[in-house]
């Protein structure tokens, strides 16, 4: 089944045109890389998808409806979820209670002004944290949180609101080359369980030709292959993308 | 045809007086991030040491420019010597603590004005050479005006000659637009803001002595123009001297030509536009701030901090010990009145208000992150709105009160839908501007409002009327109020507010509208600012202007900063001691605001995280835990 459709998709800032006529599409439950050098558009193309821009052209439908231009949080309602490239957590709450807050907004019970947050979806929270291997810290303040743990924070706060469609940027950026392996291994295990459709933008190389199904690339703006890893790894394009132009990875 | 023309060159006038002023607060800002509230104060004793010399000196054209222009550099001077002995100190602190500590100096100044020129008003004389009027279009128009109108663009192209063809004006862009790198650089930096400052302080002392002519020399210039000078500021664009000279163009000319602007009828209700001067500044402010939110010709800045520029601590339930001192004071509180004489019952009273006055502040600047410099507006909405019901509807105190935090509530509505769009120093400006609408309402609206004079006569109900009765219903409302606020802090709604602060982005990532959650608490916390002016104006019996006045929404923040705005009970701790403070000061002294304002300036040094703040801090440390 096609959870995401992107048809078209263009972007000019200024001169430059940073994403022009993308069109892919992702099936639940398939992990799709989004890779290309830097300045290729990928984090535009990112940001097209989940709301904080809008594109000059093109649509993005999401599970057949039309999702182009709406903001960030009528996205994320209708069941996207993401990760950011630099983690954003609430770094005044605890690690639970940010999961808290995703579950809250999820049941539309932030208008809610008597009762304690904290008594709020506790357990579902708690689970979602287990999920991730962080339910032994929920207690502690996210600001005092190492990198990889407040990655995890954040894979378990995009889990919320039940999401079909993940989208993570730069999921294992910062991040030790350990590190890196064991949480795309937990994202993808994540992710089969619930069937969830990934789209992530990654620079490691192992971390993308090791999980991903699938690998999309872009250069200058435009998609120049797609397909499964062992096809973009042999595509000569690619290959002088990344080898020909001083062997980036 | 003609009147227009004189109209419009009133308004050149009026625009380089304001523009001196405003270029060198717009000036200081851009390189040190400063908002300087004292600048009101240096172009106000630019007036006073101008009118010094210009009367000591022999009449005649070395005298008087003679004076003025020494006037202009003895401000920089003094400039130069808040900067080294007190900004120097406190670059790297928030922003708002900066604000504070400038309103320190506007106090100190305020008082040692008072203390050598007297409370009286001083009259200059009139410009040599430049007397009377000439003749343009058949209307007469002082001459003196005429040399006003060419000082504005003058200085305008003597800056941009200075900014642009001098290597020190080069620096100053430079740092304007990120002073880390040109510290990275290896420039001086402390010569650097020491000379900004100088020249800042400088303008607006020329600014000041030039006015000698126009105006009598008045101890209440420093806070009337710098709420103009903020205004001006920000529309034209924090930091843009170009910008500022536009914006001062644009307030003056509708200003003047409001002056003369026939009244008209909206829905039954007169307006007569020429006794409204004040508002449309701020009006144009708020336009522009929504349309242009960096104003007419600024950018965004570089790095906006948070205006805290702290990272919060988690905010955890109140550890048992707390709750115990909680309750203690409360016990406090309940049984002070036994002990207390009439005095002491009337400044309790003033203390619970206060205190509810203070955590509606804290509601939105601890949790929300939205530091108001206006919330005397909603303070001043509850206690009007209460006075005008028993005035002109002969409304009981009950209904009087439930009206009170419902005007303060719609004001909150109101000005909150713009306010929200905002944020960090913006934001606080924008606040300013609208208590100065309400200001200028209660002051300019005299059918009304009673304008200086207020609104007497606002007493209680008789079953309240005995000190006792109103103490207690005070202190019922207003800690039923605080521990509403505390209530909502620990709900989804206040963890909602949280999150906002903590990081929009991710906020409005799993779905939250940051903008309506941020509405809504301002209008709360409008809603319970109301409710202390309400009881405020019942507990005096009267309603004045100085309500909604700056050093009003100064107290407020005092109150909250006091406390540490991080901690929840902070803001109870701040008004205790703030108000108390402040009511043995002024009884003890005539020069308490020298008092204060010495005060505020150590407690920004001393306790950045204010008293409760550094007590959380102090227990967690005894504890060995990291909060």
């Amino acid at each position: 089944m096609t959870v995401l459709e992107v048809t078209h998709l263009s972007k000019a800032f200024g001169g430059l045109q940073a994403v022009a006529d993308v069109s892919f599409t992702l099936a639940a439950g398939e992990l799709l890389a989004l890779i290309g050098p830097n300045g290729a558009g990928k984090s535009t193309c990112f940001n097209l998808l989940n709301g904080q821009l809008k594109p000059d052209s093109g649509t993005v439908r999401f599970e057949g409806r039309d999702i182009t231009g709406l903001k960030p949080r009528q996205i994320w309602r209708l069941g996207i979820g993401r990760t950011f490239q630099i983690t954003a957590t609430f770094a005044s709450m605890t690690v639970r209670e940010n999961v808290q807050m995703a579950l809250l907004s999820y049941h539309r019970q932030l208008a809610q002004f008597w009762r304690p947050a904290s008594t709020f979806h506790r357990e579902e929270a708690d689970k979602l944290l287990a999920q991730v291997g962080m339910l032994d810290q929920a207690d502690r303040a996210c600001g005092v949180l190492a990198y990889g743990d407040l990655k995890r924070v954040e894979l378990a706060v995009a889990l919320a609101n039940a999401p079909r469609l993940l989208l993570m940027d730069e999921p294992t950026a910062g991040m030790a080359p350990k590190e890196r392996v064991e949480l795309m291994a937990l994202t993808r295990e994540v992710v089969r369980q619930r069937n969830i459709a990934v789209l992530f933008t990654e620079h490691d190389m192992d971390v993308v030709f090791g999980h991903a199904d699938r690998i999309i690339v872009l250069n200058r703006g435009r998609l120049i292959a797609q397909g499964r890893p062992e096809d973009v790894r042999a595509d000569p394009r690619v290959q002088e993308i990344y080898l020909g132009a001083g062997g980036y990875a | 045809m003609d009147f227009v023309v004189a109209q419009f060159l009133t308004g050149l006038a009026s625009a380089s007086s304001l523009f001196l002023v405003a270029s060198g607060l717009s000036i200081i800002f851009g390189v040190s991030r400063i908002v300087n509230f004292a600048h009101g104060s240096f172009y106000m004793l630019g007036a006073y040491l101008g009118w010094t010399f210009v009367t000591n000196l022999p009449y005649g054209h070395l005298g008087f420019w003679g004076g003025v222009l020494a006037a202009t550099v003895a401000v920089g001077l003094i400039g130069v010597a808040i900067e080294i002995v007190l900004l120097r100190r406190i670059y790297a602190a928030p922003e708002l603590f900066q604000l504070l500590a400038t309103f320190g100096v506007v106090l100190v100044v305020q008082d040692l004005t008072l203390a050598i020129w007297g409370p009286q008003d001083l009259l200059g004389p009139r410009a040599p050479g430049l007397r009377g009027a000439v003749e343009i279009l058949g209307q007469r128009f002082p001459r003196y005006e005429l040399l006003l109108i060419v000082v504005g663009p003058v200085v305008l192209g003597l800056l941009w000659l200075l900014f642009h063809r001098t290597r020190w004006g080069t620096l100053v862009r430079a740092a304007t637009q990120d002073r880390e790198m040109v510290g990275a650089l290896g420039v001086d930096q402390k010569l650097l803001f020491t000379s900004v400052f100088f020249l800042g302080a400088c303008l607006a002392g020329l600014g000041g002595a030039l006015q000698l002519p126009r105006e009598p020399v008045t101890l209440a210039m420093d806070l009337s123009i710098i709420a103009d000078a903020f205004v001006v500021v920000v529309v034209g664009g924090m930091g843009s001297i170009a910008g500022a000279y536009l914006a001062a163009l644009l307030i003056a000319e509708l200003q003047a030509f409001m002056l003369v602007a026939p009244p008209f009828t909206v829905l039954g209700i007169e307006i007569v536009l020429s006794k409204m001067t004040l508002i449309p500044s701020f009006i144009v402010m708020a336009v522009v701030l929504i349309v242009r939110p960096y104003g007419l010709l600024g950018r965004p800045m570089a790095h906006a901090r948070a205006v805290t520029g702290m990272i919060e601590p988690v905010v955890r339930p109140a550890p048992r010990e707390l709750k115990l001192v909680g309750l203690a004071t409360l016990a406090v509180l309940l049984l002070a009145p036994l002990a207390a004489g009439d005095y002491g019952l009337i400044v309790l009273t003033e203390i619970v208000i206060f205190v509810l006055f203070a955590a509606s502040l804290h509601f939105i600047m601890g949790p929300g992150g939205m530091v108001s410099f206006g919330h005397a507006a909603y303070f001043g909405l509850g206690a009007y709105g209460a006075a005008l019901a028993v005035k002109h509807f002969a409304a009981p105190m009950s209904v009087a009160l439930i009206l009170a935090p419902l005007a303060a509530g719609l004001g909150g509505v109101l000005f909150g839908w713009f306010v929200v769009r905002l944020s960090g120093v913006y934001l606080a400006m924008l606040t300013l501007a609208f208590a100065q609408i309400v200001w200028s309402i209660a002051f300019q609206w005299v059918e009304v409002t009673g304008g200086d004079n207020g609104i007497l006569g606002v007493w209680p109900a008789e079953w309240a009327s005995n000190a006792y009765a109103f103490y207690y219903l005070a202190l019922v409302l207003c800690v039923a109020g605080a521990l509403l606020l505390r209530r909502i802090i620990y709900a989804p709604l206040g963890y909602a507010l949280r999150a906002g602060r903590d990081s929009p982005l991710r906020a409005e990532a799993i779905g939250i509208p940051v903008a309506r959650i941020q509405w809504a608490a301002f209008t709360c916390a409008a809603l319970f600012a109301g409710l202390a002016g309400g009881l405020f104006a019942f507990s005096k019996g009267s309603v004045f202007p100085t309500y909604v006045s700056i050093p009003r929404s100064v107290d407020a923040l005092m109150m909250v900063l006091l406390g540490g705005v991080q901690t929840i009970s902070g803001p109870i701790v701040g008004a205790i001691v703030y108000a108390g403070l402040h009511e043995q000061l002024s009884r003890l002294t005539d020069y308490w605001r020298l008092i204060l304002g010495l005060a505020i300036i150590v407690l920004v040094l001393a306790f950045p995280q204010g008293i409760a703040g550094a007590a959380q801090r102090w227990w967690y440390r005894g504890k060995g835990e990291v909060a």
